[in-house]
């Protein structure tokens, strides 16, 4: 099938840290994604993008265990951090979610304080070291010590949006990932706090690898370096499966996409 | 045919109700019909509390009692032939009736939230459509059966492990087998509420934890519970407020010897107790005791009144925290 396009791969020396082969994704009896193979190079942005009900969100989600929260969904195939098959009997989806951490579309800051927010994480993972460094130096990661360090005991629903989508950024990084998925994390924003959320993914891809879902095209094309392009399965149209139909440099989706089903998503004539 | 003239019929009969004339009558007469079902149900609310109280200020305005020792005295014997102030004294009705309220608290207060963990964060919804009913069935068990089960197994049972097998004086009527069966009866109330306070925390917050590499148990204790924590206070101030004004179970098993004791295994009497007993009796009405019933109503009013309040702040705090 088409839908199993490896991005070219330029450089060898471009390390492979997230990856998929021949995964399927279901809820119950319902097929939801079917077949992706795709590799996600380290420290760069890699965007999913593609109509609604492709499932984007279960591939995304499929990388730190995430759906094991809902009830029914299982997969098939295979599903690699670095070189551990996540969905291995032996693997701790606990201990793989420290190291692949989440931002979700919401900010769901937890109604602590901005301090314990923070401190959450590093506070369940054990972690021995200077709490109050870490809290600061994970809110200057996230661009937001500045506007928050005289008031780190008030409550984070007392922060503004895009503040509290910070604070989240923020408290992810608190636990040391490797990857931050990111589930649509400006979708809720106003614009200028989605740049500034763009801002800091760049600020941070240094760091951190990011995979990014977005139904935003603009934003796909500004801040990521690979992009995937999912979409429903045209045979079976009725069933609704996502399939990846795409997966290559951004700047060549943008610009020469192979697929013209990319090209009519790309240029708005459909999604 | 027959169907096409009942359908006509139907159709007259309709646009009778739904022409404006009668539409309008109607709407007023239902307006003033359920009007006064709401007044009905507050004015026999406030014709409760006037007689609670103009008989509990009847009771007060007597001479051989007073106010003040009503509420320090430590010697409650208002059926004794000497009537003095000092037999007035309603502390040890309050210490009976606290006795137990905290310790079937101790026991409810634990097993329920234990319960409302369980049933929102690890039961699967299978297992939560089956056992949340059960947990209602127990509590629309009538009280009068929990009593009869008190004094025919708890109080066996503790007669059998703590006085047999070590030699601790059980008296046949006491605390804590009332105290026990208590604390079962109001288990699914705080069970039942605490479990809907965390279910009304966000999924999202859920989520938020578990990608922090969170377990079950820390999400629940840590992220859960906290969140929900003022709902689950005004479950626990409900239950113990229920437990404080239950009475048929505790006159059954703790007895009615009003006594000023820390002891858990000795006959107690309990407001509620102390006012069934004489309204079994033949005490006349308009009597010192036919009074003091009244007296003792109207505190154990105030108090399950100022912790119901109490608890309605706490849910309207809780509501409060997700908007």
């Amino acid at each position: 099938m088409e839908a199993n396009i490896l991005p070219s791969v330029k450089t060898q020396n471009e390390e492979i840290i997230l990856s998929t082969k021949n995964a399927s994704f279901f809820y119950h009896d319902k097929t939801a994604v079917k077949n992706v193979t795709l590799n996600i190079k380290k420290n760069k942005i890699t965007s999913f993008i593609g109509p609604s009900g492709c499932g984007k969100s279960t591939l995304l989600r499929s990388f730190n265990r995430m759906n094991d929260l809902i009830p029914g969904a299982s997969v098939e195939g295979d599903v690699y951090y670095k070189d551990q098959n996540l969905y291995k009997s032996s693997i701790d989806p606990v201990k793989i979610r420290q190291q692949v951490g989440m931002v979700f579309q919401k900010p769901n800051p937890f109604p602590k304080s901005i301090y314990e927010n923070i401190a959450f994480g590093p506070k369940i993972n054990q972690f021995q070291g200077n709490m109050d460094e870490l809290v600061e130096s994970c809110l200057m990661k996230a661009a937001l010590w500045d506007e928050v360090k005289d008031k780190l005991n008030e409550s984070a629903y007392a922060l503004s949006g895009g503040q509290q989508q910070r604070l989240c950024i923020a408290r992810a990084l608190a636990v040391f990932p490797d990857v931050l998925l990111m589930d649509e994390p400006a979708s809720a924003l106003d614009p200028i706090a989605t740049l500034r959320i763009e801002d800091l993914m760049n600020d941070l891809k240094e760091e951190y690898t990011i995979v990014v879902v977005t139904h935003n095209m603009q934003q796909a094309s500004r801040v990521s370096d690979y992009t995937a392009f999912m979409s429903i399965d045209r045979d079976r149209i009725d069933e609704r499966i996502g399939v990846l139909v795409e997966y290559d440099e951004t700047i060549k989706i943008f610009t020469n996409p192979k697929n013209k089903e990319t090209e009519d998503y790309i240029t708005g004539r459909f999604g | 045919m027959n169907m096409v003239s009942n359908k006509k019929r139907i159709k007259n009969l309709l646009s009778f109700f739904h022409s404006t004339g009668m539409n309008d009558f109607n709407e007023k007469v239902m307006k003033v019909l359920l009007f006064g079902c709401g007044v009905f149900s507050i004015l026999i609310t406030v014709g409760i509390i006037i007689s609670l109280f103009s008989e509990a200020i009847a009771f007060f305005a007597r001479p051989e009692v007073n106010l003040f020792t009503f509420f320090t005295g430590t010697t409650w014997r208002p059926l004794s032939s000497n009537i003095v102030p000092e037999n007035f004294g309603v502390r040890p009705l309050i210490r009976g009736t606290l006795m137990i309220a905290i310790m079937s608290g101790a026991i409810a207060i634990p097993l329920g939230l234990g319960s409302a963990i369980y049933l929102s964060e690890y039961a699967s919804d299978r297992v939560r459509n089956i056992i949340k009913p059960l947990l209602e069935i127990l509590a629309g068990i009538p009280t009068v059966v929990y009593g009869y089960f008190a004094l025919s197994f708890i109080t066996p049972l503790l007669k059998t492990v703590l006085e047999e097998n070590l030699g601790i004086d059980v008296n046949f009527f006491n605390a804590l087998s009332a105290s026990i069966v208590v604390g079962v009866m109001i288990i699914p109330m705080v069970a039942s509420i605490s479990e809907d306070a965390m279910r009304a925390v966000p999924r999202s917050l859920r989520e938020g934890a578990y990608a922090l590499g969170a377990t079950k148990f820390e999400v629940s204790t840590k992220i859960v519970v906290p969140a929900a924590l003022s709902g689950i206070i005004a479950a626990f101030i409900l239950g113990i407020s229920r437990a404080i004004g239950e009475t048929m179970a505790v006159s059954i098993a703790a007895g009615s010897t009003p006594r000023m004791t820390m002891n858990p295994l000795d006959s107690v009497q309990t407001m509620t107790s102390f006012i069934v007993q004489v309204s079994f009796g033949d005490a006349p009405s308009g009597s010192i005791n036919g009074q003091s019933i009244f007296a003792v109503g109207a505190t154990l009013f105030a108090m399950t009144f100022i912790m119901n309040i109490i608890s309605q702040t706490f849910i309207k705090r809780f509501r409060e925290a997700y908007d």
